[in-house]
Parts: C-alpha cells; sequence; structure tokens
C-alpha cells in the first residue's frame, strides 16, 4: 500500500496510508486463486464473501465489489483500515506460507468501499436494500461506537426504528475519540452516520444513559434496547507519581486531540505539548498515541514490557510507528514515575519472558537491580481500559468480576429485552468484533420480538 | 424552547453570575451534588459546573459561574435566549448525608453553588444545617439571603471584613465547632480551603466530605483527568465523586494537578480580551 513519506506526514494528521489505485488494486487482486471453498471468509467475524467482491475488482467493477462488501459490513470504509487483517482473514489465506504472501484483503476491501463510497457521493443517492420484516420494531441504541451503529444499521435495513443515545456531544464512539484522523480520517465515521440518518436513523447527544435516562425508562418507550457502551475507563500502572501533572491515560491524550481539537491553533481545549515524551503499551492505542505525539512535535519512546513478537497492535501500525522514528524501548517496565510538579522522567525496570501466562504470551518477569531512569516531559499510560461502570450502577444486569455485561453469543442480557455487545461486553477488542456482536444482536431482537408476537 | 437555552440570567457579583438553562435531560433525575459538562460553542472545551438548582417541572437547571477562564467569560457575556452548544449531566453522584445528623455545611466562596441544593435537600427532608461561608469580600458573599432561610445557623466572614465578621472560613468554622458537637462537616471550595477545613475538623474527630473541582474532559470516566487518589487509591472525580471522605483525600498531589493548564488558560483569556 503506498503511504506518505514519513519525514512529510508525521508534520501532520492526513491519511498516511494512500490507498490502492485501479492497477494496484486489479494487479493485487489477480492474486487471488478465488478458493472453492475460501479459508479467508471463515477468518472474518462478519463472514464477508472476499472471493466474490476479489472477482468484481479483477472484473473492473469496484463499485460492485463495494456493494458486495457491504452485504456483510455496512462500515467497511472503517474495518478495511483499522481491523488486524493479518490475523483474520489474511492469516488463512492459502496464499500466505509459500505463493508471495496472502493477498492484501485489506487493501482490496478498502479499494473498494471507497470506490462506491466515491460513486455514491457523486451520483448523491445510496443504493440501500430495505426490508420491512421488523416493521413497527423500535429499539434504542446505547452508544455510537462500532457496536451500536453496526445493529442500528442492521436493524434500520430490516425496517426497525431506532433512537440512538450518545453521552459526548459527537457520535462515533472510538473512532470520534480514540483512532486519529491519519489513520480513519473523520470525514469517514461522518459518513456512516450520514448514512445511517439517511436510513432514518434518530440520534441524541449528550444523553448519559444511567445518568440523564434510565435503561427501565428506555424500555417504557423501545421495544428493546442495545448496549453498546465500549471499554472507555483506562487503567493505571498503580506505581508512585503516577497522578503528576503531564501523565495522561491514552484516552485523554488521544481525547483532547480527536475529540476536542487541542492539537489545532487556537483551540480552547488545552493539551500539554511534550518534548520528549514516554509511551507506555504496545497495543494500537500506544501507537495512536505515540504517533499521535510525534505530530505534535516531540521526541518519542514507547516502553513496553514484553519483546516485539508479543505487541498486540496491528502489524502495519508498528511498521508505521518505527518509521515515523518512535523509539521502542522493549524488556521495560515503569516502577516509578519521576518529578516534583510535573513529570520529569520515568524509572524502567528490566524483564526478561518465562513461561507463556493464561493470555498465551510469555510473562515478563522483572530482573532485580535493573533499573534505570529515562527523562521525559510527558508520559502517555496505554495499558487498556475497562468497561464504563454507569450503566451497571443504575441498573439490575447482571456483569462479570471484570465488569463486563454478561450475555449470550445473540448479545442477550440478564435483562428482558435488553442487549448488549462490543467492547461492554468482552472489555476492549477491536472494531471488527464490536460490529458482528452489533450484528448479531439485531438480529435477535428482531427475532425474538417475531417470536413473542406469534406466541401471543 | 430548545435545548440549552438560556432562561435567565442574574449577575450575582462582578464576576459571579446565574445562568438557568433549559436542559430537560439533565434536569429530569439531577440530584444536589451532580453537576454538568457544558459547552459553549461548537469549537469549546468541556467545563464542569456544579448544578446549584433546577426545576423538574420547567425542564431547566441553574448553573452559578465565576470567570476565571475563557469559557467561563464567554458564559457571562451570554444573553438570554442564546442556547449553549451543549449540556451533559447529570454527572457525578448524587449527595449522601442522610446517615448524619449535626451537619456543618463550608463554602468558600462560589463553593456556595454546592452548599446551596444540599440546604434545599435537606430542608426537604426536614433537617436544618449549620452553614459556615467564607469569601475574599461582601461582594463575593452569594445567596446569603436563600442560605439564611434554609440554614439552622449561618455564619458570615470576609477576608477583608466588609461584611460579616473579618477572617478566614476555618477561624469562623473552629468558633462554630467549639459551640456544638458535629458528625458531619462538608466542605467546599479552593483546595487549600478544603484542606484547611478537613484538618480542622479530622482534629476533632468528625468526618468530613468535601466535592472536589477536578479538571474534566469527558466527565463519564473515559479519560481519567480527574483522577484524585483517595486513602492510596486513583478514583475518578466524575464518576467515583465528586464527594469523598475529606480526611483519605491526598490534597498536596490535587493542587499540583490542578495547576497544570494555567499557563494555557492565561493565553485562552488573553486572546480573548485581544479580539
Amino acid at each position: 500500500m503506498p503511504t506518505l513519506p514519513p519525514d512529510a506526514r508525521v508534520k501532520n494528521f492526513d491519511e498516511v496510508a494512500l490507498g490502492y489505485d485501479d492497477r494496484l488494486a486489479f494487479l493485487e487482486a489477480e492474486r487471488c486463486l478465488n478458493c472453492k471453498n475460501p479459508p479467508c471468509v471463515r477468518g472474518c467475524p462478519v463472514g464477508v464473501n472476499i472471493p466474490a467482491f476479489i472477482r468484481a475488482i479483477k472484473e473492473g467493477d469496484p463499485v460492485r465489489a463495494g456493494k458486495l462488501v457491504r452485504l456483510e459490513n455496512s462500515l467497511a470504509t472503517v474495518c478495511s483500515r483499522v481491523c488486524p487483517q493479518e490475523v483474520q482473514c489474511e492469516a488463512l489465506c492459502v496464499r500466505r506460507e509459500r505463493l508471495g504472501g496472502s493477498v492484501a484483503i485489506g487493501n482490496l476491501e478498502r479499494y473498494a468501499s471507497d470506490s462506491l463510497a466515491a460513486y455514491e457521493k457523486r451520483k448523491g443517492e445510496i443504493d440501500l436494500k430495505k426490508s420491512d420484516v421488523a416493521k413497527g420494531i423500535s429499539v434504542a441504541v446505547v452508544g455510537s461506537g462500532p457496536a451500536s451503529l453496526a445493529c442500528a444499521c442492521e436493524l434500520l435495513s430490516s425496517g426497525a426504528s431506532v433512537t440512538m443515545f450518545e453521552a459526548l456531544h459527537s457520535f462515533g464512539g472510538v473512532l470520534r475519540y480514540g483512532i486519529p484522523s491519519f489513520r480513519l480520517p473523520k470525514n469517514l465515521v461522518d459518513d456512516q452516520f450520514e448514512i445511517a440518518k439517511k436510513m432514518g436513523l434518530k440520534t441524541v447527544k449528550n444523553a448519559v444513559v444511567g445518568k440523564s435516562i434510565f435503561i427501565s425508562e428506555l424500555l417504557e418507550e423501545f421495544s428493546a434496547v442495545f448496549i453498546g457502551t465500549g471499554a472507555g475507563l483506562p487503567s493505571f500502572l498503580g506505581v508512585e507519581g503516577e497522578n503528576l501533572a503531564g501523565v495522561y491515560s491514552a484516552n485523554e491524550y488521544l481525547t483532547r486531540i480527536n475529540l476536542m481539537h487541542a492539537n489545532e491553533i487556537g483551540s480552547v481545549t488545552p493539551v500539554l505539548r511534550g518534548k520528549k515524551v514516554v509511551v507506555v503499551g504496545a497495543g494500537n492505542v500506544a501507537m495512536d498515541s505515540a504517533r499521535t505525539a510525534l505530530r505534535m512535535g516531540a521526541e518519542v519512546h514507547l516502553a513496553y514490557r514484553r519483546s516485539r513478537a508479543e505487541m498486540p497492535a496491528r502489524a502495519e501500525e508498528i511498521a508505521h510507528a518505527e518509521e515515523e522514528g518512535v523509539q521502542f524501548h522493549l524488556l521495560v517496565n515503569p516502577v516509578k514515575i519521576l518529578g516534583e510538579e510535573n513529570v520529569k522522567g520515568v524509572r524502567l525496570q528490566r524483564m526478561q519472558l518465562s513461561e507463556p501466562d493464561e493470555s498465551g504470551r510469555r510473562r515478563p518477569v522483572p530482573i532485580e537491580g535493573s533499573e534505570f531512569d529515562m527523562e521525559c516531559d510527558e508520559l502517555i499510560v496505554a495499558l487498556g481500559t475497562s468497561p464504563n461502570p454507569i450503566i451497571k450502577s443504575s441498573c439490575e444486569i447482571e456483569v462479570t468480576k471484570r465488569g463486563t455485561i454478561v450475555a449470550d453469543e445473540m448479545g442477550r442480557t440478564s435483562m428482558k429485552s435488553v442487549y448488549a455487545g462490543g467492547d461492554a461486553t468482552t472489555g476492549a477488542a477491536t472494531v471488527i468484533l464490536a460490529m458482528g456482536a452489533g450484528k448479531r444482536a439485531a438480529k435477535a431482537i428482531i427475532f425474538d420480538i417475531k417470536q413473542a408476537k406469534e406466541e401471543l | 424552547m430548545v435545548d440549552y437555552e438560556i432562561l435567565s440570567k442574574r449577575m450575582l457579583a462582578k464576576d459571579v453570575v446565574e445562568l438557568k438553562v433549559f436542559a430537560p435531560l439533565v434536569a429530569r433525575h439531577c440530584l444536589a451534588g451532580q453537576f454538568v459538562i457544558v459547552r459553549t460553542d461548537i469549537d469549546g472545551e468541556r467545563v464542569p459546573f456544579t448544578i446549584c438548582d433546577f426545576s423538574r417541572e420547567e425542564g431547566s437547571v441553574s448553573l452559578l459561574i465565576q470567570t476565571v477562564g475563557y469559557t467561563t467569560d464567554r458564559l457571562k457575556d451570554m444573553s438570554v435566549g442564546e442556547r449553549l452548544e451543549d449540556v451533559v449531566g447529570p454527572l457525578g453522584k448524587p449527595t449522601e448525608l442522610s446517615e448524619f445528623k449535626n451537619i456543618c455545611l463550608v463554602a468558600g466562596g462560589i463553593g456556595i453553588a454546592v452548599i446551596y441544593p444540599q440546604l434545599k435537600q435537606l430542608s426537604f427532608e426536614g433537617k436544618r444545617a449549620d452553614v459556615v461561608v467564607g469569601a475574599r469580600t461582601k461582594d463575593l458573599l452569594i445567596y446569603s439571603d436563600e442560605v439564611k432561610a434554609l440554614a439552622n445557623e449561618a455564619t458570615f466572614v470576609t477576608d477583608d471584613g466588609s461584611n460579616g465578621k473579618r477572617g478566614l472560613v476555618t477561624d469562623a468554622l473552629s468558633e462554630t465547632l467549639d459551640k456544638k458537637q458535629y458528625d458531619c462537616v462538608f466542605a467546599v471550595g479552593p483546595l487549600r480551603m478544603m484542606q484547611a477545613v478537613v484538618r480542622l475538623a479530622s482534629s476533632r474527630g468528625i468526618r468530613t466530605i468535601v466535592s472536589m473541582n477536578s479538571l474534566m474532559v469527558d466527565g463519564t470516566g473515559m479519560c481519567g483527568c480527574c483522577r484524585v487518589k483517595v486513602a492510596g487509591k486513583v478514583k475518578y472525580a466524575c464518576i467515583d465523586g465528586p464527594e469523598f471522605d475529606g480526611s483519605e483525600i491526598d490534597f498536596d498531589e490535587a493542587i499540583k494537578r490542578s495547576k497544570t493548564y494555567l499557563e494555557h488558560e492565561k493565553n485562552c483569556r488573553l486572546k480573548r480580551y485581544e479580539r
């Protein structure tokens, strides 16, 4: 995939990956073997018919390819940019081991869905298939991230009426406040909501379900409620100095910039512009934070307690971060954050890997006496998040010890007519898994309501 | 009426304005101790304000605003009929004082915005608390008539002696505590003032509750900006608070954190005046 050159892109927030042109797309599509029993489809959490849409690209019809993708994935412009394809569809491609590497399915999906979006914008109309199987059903969707949006789109395309409640002033959840625009341009998120609104989506901003309005009240007004409130509560290190000025959670840092535009000149919302920033963690959010800090003009160091092989971020994000100049420090763990008023540095301890733990990754063990100090004037903690406690503290819904909402495969919770999916039920995971869960819950909502009517 | 329209505006002092805003989604469930987050404009910052009064029938909430920076200046300059861009809430946990019998509420300056709805709530429950209010000067003693009407005994002090006694709020509190037995002192105001109140009341073995006015972004537990160390653990003022046991708060750390953006605030405010 062609990209902006690293030295140019660290000076702005423009999208880094530029996408395929027709020729590159055709050449890559040609590599697809069009398997009879395609393993790639099994690797896709929402079951996109991958060989079919790639065939449409080969036949020179990217718009049709885009439509084929959209049949299963209403957020394809987003997913093609943020899915960890290398552990999903592309991991199962038969070309992976011997035949020159996997087909770049994600890149082709982006080409197809971007082509469709551009075509529909030009034409000024969207070809949306709408059935009326769910006519008369009204659903409240809580949260506006990928799980909620996918659930809403699925319901709307079945003829249900959907009202979405969002706590923030802007819609999109993690797509809005979390993922930076150099990875996911915000106009793509706007476009998704434009489409959903054309399908009939009603939205209510500044509505904190569990505070402004309760689930019980929603159930009086709607046939069902879907909870897709994500996993927004940031985890901290639990070490001394963590509350010094200049120590951010990745959520705070990214929210200030992505949602509040604190990076823009003259912004009222402040954000610190450190000269030397240390980011702790090695997931996608850590890479996003590190690359954002680079664009804010900092020298950026990333500290991770395991080795490169265990880094949970998408391969492309790790590569981009490194190309752009993020300096990786592996097998180190912060034990103390230094400073009086503001953060002045971090004390790191060297680690070594021992046996794999329950996550299957090798467990890091501290090496006694190996501590050393690294100077910095800003530190960003990107150690994952857990589900937001507001909803569970306001109703009787069953949750696990970790605070995730208990839901079955179809999203049914312990409360009648209340469904949940995405990070709120799984803990922090991926956009595509959340989307899949939202879609399944939409199907369950329609099925359950119809079933109940038949029984009457 | 449209959401977030300003229904009324009163200048209570040179730098203090009371705005009543139409926000039915906030007014329907809000309780004493909770707050809202406001954005004045489409490119505005998110700023928390205590809900100092509300009307469920009217769907309105009242906010007391002291001008200390860009957004508060902007709020002061807005007029009735204009609308704010966003008002979200009620956020935070409501005040929980039901276990206490003899309560002394202590407010420093604008902290009265938190004390007043509590007095109202307590009087609704048939209780009357004593109140000690301190301000820099008499113009900043706000809501004094309303407080007098609802309090058992109200004491007012000013730093410069322009109204009531001259002295600090802690001096007046010390005298009040000499006169009567309390099982709870509830304090709200600047961090240094709350810290001093907690020291004073704790030294007499009285439980203290304080309302933290931390910096915030989302106000729903998403960013951790408002984190406070309480009994050695990280708590979020927005979802675990804003009220905490005063004796468990690490005030020195909270004071350091509160200064994070002072420079930015100054610059922003300057820019607004230059416009």
